[in-house]
């Protein structure tokens, strides 16, 4: 039974989290959180968590970084807001918060290299990861803001998204003006980020773009420190009335009035309003959330996803009931459903590093591995963010995940050895024990041979530490790099 | 609409569980049988480039009063003729070593490429350039069928796509396409090294060589890695490459690097895909000087021109044929942020030894008038004239050797005859 439920657990901190080491399952148990409900409330509460984690950069215990320069500078580097957001996901004692995070990065995709190219490096890594906490003029990053709407309201998380300024950079809302609409926003708004493709016209991207026309940036006065903000310039708003191919308002009203500049930033929140509202989006956000929790290799369960749509409405685009119905689902639980997800490249990394061990391991030692799986975070490869499932299975990103499995063994060479030390008389104890530090699926018999064989390669087993330190790391490269590894 | 592609897409077509395990010799029976040592590099200009700066119509006054910062001054184009129509055409000026290609006859640009109804949307727009179905542009691309089509078995790397990911043109049904961005990094490590790294790649291609029927994505998962290592020690042999030029320091330029060492190598690959973005220039487009598009021209022209001269040098400049194509040109006007926005019908560039040379097509007339046939969207955007189906087709039966409708499940004419 308890094995069960440690099993279930992990599950859930896979999916929910990037995985468990000993010391978190052993912090659950602790807590008396070993029982499904609680450790899904304790993940949903995550604002009942201190949010200390940055403060342990640096402290023995924990992952390393390497910072560009002295300290660590996500507000400056995108390579340091890079390694901090690693060390986050995985130290956080808010895991789903993380989680939903990377979710919502890939679902508002905004690249660093597009905004470094017209703000410069430096602002561009603050629009993206600063925290007002430690930056100069108070910047919050988009992460920040991405962070802080985890599981709150989507319509909120839409309207903030809308004036935050790394979007307004990355899809050129900041020269949106009357003369000249821009439609880059407005397109994606409803074709990505909300009602999806096929359910609006050419006419609805002309009527969005004028909607934002004037939602500019300016530079907030004061010193070097200063930071942009969003800006509602009624100068440059179009007054006119915008008519749309679906309701814009509850009544069923397709036209956005006529307003007064100074009124005129009401448009945005109406179309945004009735993007949020229209029926599309419920059931894509659903099947999205559905797909990243519990299942993404079969048929979708149509039912539980009406159901997570029902929600969406029925709670006023409340993220966190949607959340919480698909994690308390039997769907969920249903040990069917485990390893069922292509795990994305981040995931595995911060899995493996939880797993496998991290002391003297550093975060920036996975940054290339990373690229050439194909996540370098904050760099989605367009606003579609990345291609999920298979299409993050290509056979030179495969390579990647057993060259960084290789690459992790090998740096953990001798915490492996301490760590079988005792618990490998044979070369089946030392298989054992290793798959009981990962956490791979049952694997077949062959694959087990074939475990077997290599172990048995090259002498007879006698427990050395110098055969413990090779074939230790060498299994455990093994098992991370291969295929069954490569699901959460 | 992502999960839609995503889920129907890669879920919809079969993992690759059969193809991958091609005797390594394969190529090399093949050339000596005789067959062709033919090659297509695909290139996509990944954004949606402006075709208006790229072939640009410098006598056309509505050029320059649609686009009053971006046009390009008549004294800065390098001209290159003129099209059926009579109208003067030139070339970006940073696109100097095309203009000596296509002096050599090797370089033929076809103008207003599209098809009816053009997506605005770019991920429905490279949908449809990849299938080459507009209606339905959610399952194999125009080259992975081509691929199907090959006796089996197929090679892995009959295909190679040059950037991390499998472009949706070489998605296949039955042949899986390798992801190779870097040859020198395509490579397998191990923790230890001597006879236990041989150990480890032993028991690793074991391990991944289950492929269990009732578990479709361990399966695809692992036909990848079983893939991989059917093209590790091809691959790496490519990685030491020495070209006969410089090439440029830029990804695309790389990347065609790699592509001629695979085809010096003769690794068999028939189908290359290579990619270079930042097109989609909505802001700050900087045609002129060096501004964005200016530089973005230039990274396409060095990098081209290294790879002719080194296709050349090396004997195989009769073998290759580069396809250009991008998944929307932009709207006439320029906006207000000095930038341009999604539009329709744009220009495909065809390079090679046996390209035949010049410009086809006739280009749009500029002026915003209801009754004028060369535009669309409310004189908007140009629309389109040639189906880029058609020179696909030209691609397939006269270069590839297949059969064009059967890849493309329709005839959609001759297309115009630069091959």
């Amino acid at each position: 039974m308890a094995a069960q439920r440690e099993e279930e657990l992990q599950h859930l901190l896979r999916r929910a989290g990037f995985g468990a080491s000993e010391a978190d399952v052993n912090g659950y148990a602790r807590l008396g959180l070993l029982g499904f409900s609680a450790a899904v409330g304790h993940l949903l509460a995550f604002a009942d968590q201190p949010d200390d984690v940055d403060e342990q950069i640096g402290a023995v215990g924990y992952v390393g970084v390497t910072a560009a320069q002295g300290r660590l500078a996500p507000a400056a580097n995108i390579n340091d807001a890079r390694q901090r957001w690693l060390f986050r996901m995985v130290h956080t004692r808010r895991p789903l918060q993380e989680k939903m995070a990377l979710f919502w990065h890939n679902h508002f995709a905004t690249a660093y290299a597009k905004i470094a190219g017209d703000a410069g490096a430096t602002e561009a890594a603050r629009m993206l990861a600063a925290k007002p906490s430690e930056d100069a003029g108070r910047a919050k990053g988009q992460l920040e803001l991405l962070r802080e709407h985890a599981l709150g309201n989507f319509r909120d998380l839409l309207i903030a998204i809308a004036q935050d300024p790394a979007m307004l950079y990355w899809l050129d809302g900041r020269t949106n003006v009357r003369a000249h609409p821009q439609e880059n926003f407005a397109r994606e708004l409803m074709e990505l980020f909300t009602m999806g493709v096929d359910t609006f016209t050419e006419s609805d991207v002309y009527a969005g773009a004028r909607v934002f026309t004037g939602w500019n940036l300016v530079r907030a006065a004061g010193d070097g420190a200063a930071r942009f903000v969003f800006n509602f310039n009624a100068a440059q708003h179009d007054t006119t009335a915008k008519e749309f191919s679906f309701p814009v308002y509850a009544s069923g009203g397709r036209v956005i009035p006529a307003r007064a500049p100074s009124a005129g930033m009401e448009d945005g929140i109406d179309l945004i309003n009735a993007v949020a509202r229209h029926p599309a989006t419920g059931p894509r956000l659903a099947r999205k959330l559905y797909s990243f929790f519990v299942n993404e290799t079969d048929a979708p369960d149509a039912a539980l996803i009406d159901d997570v749509a029902r929600i969406y409405y029925a709670r006023n685009y409340e993220i966190e009931p949607m959340v919480r119905r698909l994690l308390l689902s039997s769907q969920f639980r249903d040990p069917a459903n485990y390893y069922r997800r292509y795990s994305w490249p981040v995931e595995f990394v911060v899995r493996a590093i939880k797993e496998v061990g991290w002391t003297g391991l550093s975060v920036n030692d996975a940054l290339t591995p990373l690229v050439n799986m194909g996540q370098q975070l904050f760099e989605p490869p367009d606003v579609n963010g990345w291609e999920l499932g298979r299409g993050w299975f290509t056979t030179g990103a495969m390579l990647a995940r057993m060259n960084f499995a290789a690459q992790l063994a090998t740096n953990q060479k001798f915490n492996l050895r301490d760590a079988f030390r005792g618990h490998a008389a044979t070369p089946d104890a030392l298989i054992a024990a290793a798959l009981d530090r990962l956490s791979p699926p049952v694997y077949n018999a062959g694959a087990r041979a074939a475990l077997l064989e290599y172990v048995n390669a090259g002498g007879s087993w006698t427990a050395s530490d110098a055969q413990l330190a090779a074939k230790g790391s060498g299994v455990v490269h093994l098992i991370v790099g291969s295929g069954e590894y490569q699901f959460v | 609409m992502s999960m839609t592609r995503r889920d129907f897409v890669r879920g919809g077509v079969a993992a690759f569980t059969v193809g991958f395990a091609a005797p390594r010799f394969l190529s090399d029976l093949a050339i000596a049988q005789g067959q062709s040592r033919r090659n297509l590099v695909v290139l996509y200009l990944s954004g949606g480039n402006d075709a208006l700066s790229t072939l640009i119509p410098y006598t056309d006054p509505q050029y320059y009063a649609r686009r009053p910062t971006l046009a390009i001054p008549a004294g800065n184009v390098l001209q290159i003729g003129s099209d059926a129509s009579r109208r003067p055409l030139g070339l970006h000026p940073r696109l100097t070593g095309l203009r000596t290609i296509y002096n050599a006859g090797r370089l033929a640009i076809v103008q207003r490429t599209g098809y009816p109804n053009s997506s605005r949307s770019h991920f429905e727009g490279s949908d449809i350039w990849s299938t080459g179905d507009p209606s339905s542009p959610q399952g194999t691309g125009w080259l992975g069928r081509y691929l199907d089509r090959l006796p089996s078995p197929v090679d892995p790397l009959t295909g190679w796509s040059t950037t991390r990911e499998i472009p949706r043109t070489l998605l296949a049904r039955t042949v899986g396409v390798p992801a190779i961005p870097n040859a020198q990094q395509y490579a397998f490590s191990s923790p230890n090294g001597g006879n236990d790294a041989t150990f480890a790649r032993q028991s690793a291609l074991r391990i991944s060589s289950h492929l269990p029927v009732d578990q479709p994505h361990l399966a695809f998962v692992n036909a990848t890695s079983q893939a991989a290592f059917a093209t590790l020690d091809r691959v790496g042999q490519v990685g030491n490459y020495r070209p006969t030029v410089t090439y440029p320091n830029t990804g695309l330029a790389l990347a065609l690097r790699t592509v001629v060492g695979a085809m010096a190598n003769q690794i068999g690959t028939r189908v290359f895909w290579v990619q270079t973005g930042g097109f989609d220039t909505h802001s700050g487009q900087g045609t002129n000087a060096n501004g964005t598009y200016a530089n973005l021209m230039g990274t396409v022209d060095g990098a081209l021109t290294a790879f002719y001269t080194d296709l050349s040098n090396q004997g195989l400049l009769g073998d290759t044929l580069v396809l250009q194509f991008s998944e929307f040109s932009r709207r006439i006007d320029e906006n207000g942020s000095q930038g341009t926005d999604h539009g329709a019908a744009g220009i495909m560039l065809a390079m090679g030894g046996g390209v035949r040379g010049g410009i086809y097509g006739s280009a749009p007339d500029l002026r915003p008038a209801a009754d004028n046939p060369t535009l669309e969207n409310g004189t908007r955007d140009v629309r389109f004239e040639t189906d880029f189906r058609s020179v696909y087709a030209t691609v397939i039966d006269r270069w590839l050797g297949s059969e064009a409708a059967a890849v493309l499940g329709g005839n959609f004419g001759g297309g115009p005859a630069f091959l």
